[in-house]
């Protein structure tokens, strides 16, 4: 999208491909053991082995796939469940036209599979990605390459969970470092008030909208924070 | 049968969700504002998600100065802002975190 003007050589797709894997990898930490609890709990709530396995490919969501295996325990209305993951998965309609921009020249059947490996944790690191300097024509290797790494993970400790039981003590804290990526990947990117007042706006309304049903509190504080961006802009 | 059905519609609407403007982009005037909008989407975002994981603990706002995972996150974004590195962001955090738990306990 844009060109440094010393214009550095554009990295080869394996290169790009290999710079995903490698940025994927830190946030794997706590997508496996978040991963085995998902297995376990599916299980644990009467899902046979195969759906919840099957879980992990179709959906792909983790924290829809957690709600949906309760409410399966629950034997609520498929429509409700089915209501309930849509909801809790409308942030990557967020996600999706926010990277939209970068992939629009790639072939449909890239859009294809990128839309399907299109989760929290791949968007975070390629989205970064993107908005760095630097040639941008290969960067949809570098979203294959996070992608894959996650998908690859979130299926094997899926089934680890589902098949061993074993767990991760939770006293370890694994799950902390979502928020520590999510840390290292925002506070460079606040390089201008208008970004500094939508992440703190996003951020203090995700806390104060937090017991909102179905994560929407989550969404909510999201739009609020993108609001307050704009308007900071719009003034300065 | 019907958990079968259940978990193929909410893939495919799932799917659908994440595909919707990666397919669409370019089909169409895409307004001014939405265009400026996007580029503020990550941060809100992520933040959004993180903060509640500093400040929410077992269900309640925790704004104290024993809560680890408050201090631990300040630190963090601290690192954060300085090194700009993802790997010093997690080892020092995760040890502060750590290292507060054994202490407050």
């Amino acid at each position: 999208m844009q060109a440094t003007h010393n214009t550095p050589a554009l990295p080869p797709p394996r290169a790009e491909f290999l710079s995903g894997v490698k940025a994927e990898l830190p946030l794997m930490i706590g997508v496996i053991p978040f991963g085995m609890i998902y297995g376990i709990l599916a299980i644990a709530v009467g899902l046979p082995p195969s759906a919840a396995q099957a879980m992990s490919v179709i959906i792909f969501a983790g924290s829809s796939q957690f709600v949906s295996a309760q409410l399966f325990g629950l034997s609520v209305p498929a429509i409700i469940n089915l209501f309930t993951i849509g909801v809790i998965n409308l942030r990557h309609a967020l996600y999706s036209a926010s990277i939209a921009p970068y992939l629009q020249k790639l072939p449909n059947r890239w859009k294809l599979v990128l839309a399907y490996l299109l989760t929290d944790e791949a968007y975070a690191v390629t989205i970064i990605q993107y908005q760095q300097d630097g040639d941008n024509r290969n960067k949809h290797w570098f979203f294959l390459g996070s992608g894959l790494t996650l998908w690859t993970t979130w299926q094997l400790s899926t089934a680890a969970g589902i098949f061993l039981g074993a767990t991760v003590p939770a006293s370890w804290s694994l799950d902390f470092t979502l928020a520590l990526i999510f840390i290292a990947l925002v506070v460079p990117a606040l390089k201008d008030r208008a970004s500094l007042g939508a992440a703190l706006t996003a951020g203090v309304a995700a806390v104060l909208l937090f017991n909102l049903p179905l994560k929407t509190g989550l969404l909510i504080a999201s739009l609020i924070g993108i609001v307050v961006g704009l308007v900071i802009e719009g003034r300065s | 049968m019907i958990i079968w059905l259940t978990i193929i519609a909410a893939g495919l609407l799932t799917y659908a969700t994440r595909l919707s403007s990666i397919l669409l982009y370019g089909k169409f005037e895409m307004p001014i504002l939405v265009e400026r909008a996007l580029r503020f989407v990550p941060v809100a975002v992520l933040t959004a998600i993180f903060f509640p994981e500093l400040l929410i603990i077992q269900g309640d706002l925790m704004l104290s100065f024993r809560n680890p995972r408050l201090l631990a996150g300040l630190l963090a974004i601290l690192v954060a802002w300085r090194t700009k590195n993802v790997m010093y962001t997690i080892v020092i955090g995760m040890l502060t975190l750590w290292l507060l738990q054994f202490i407050f306990n």
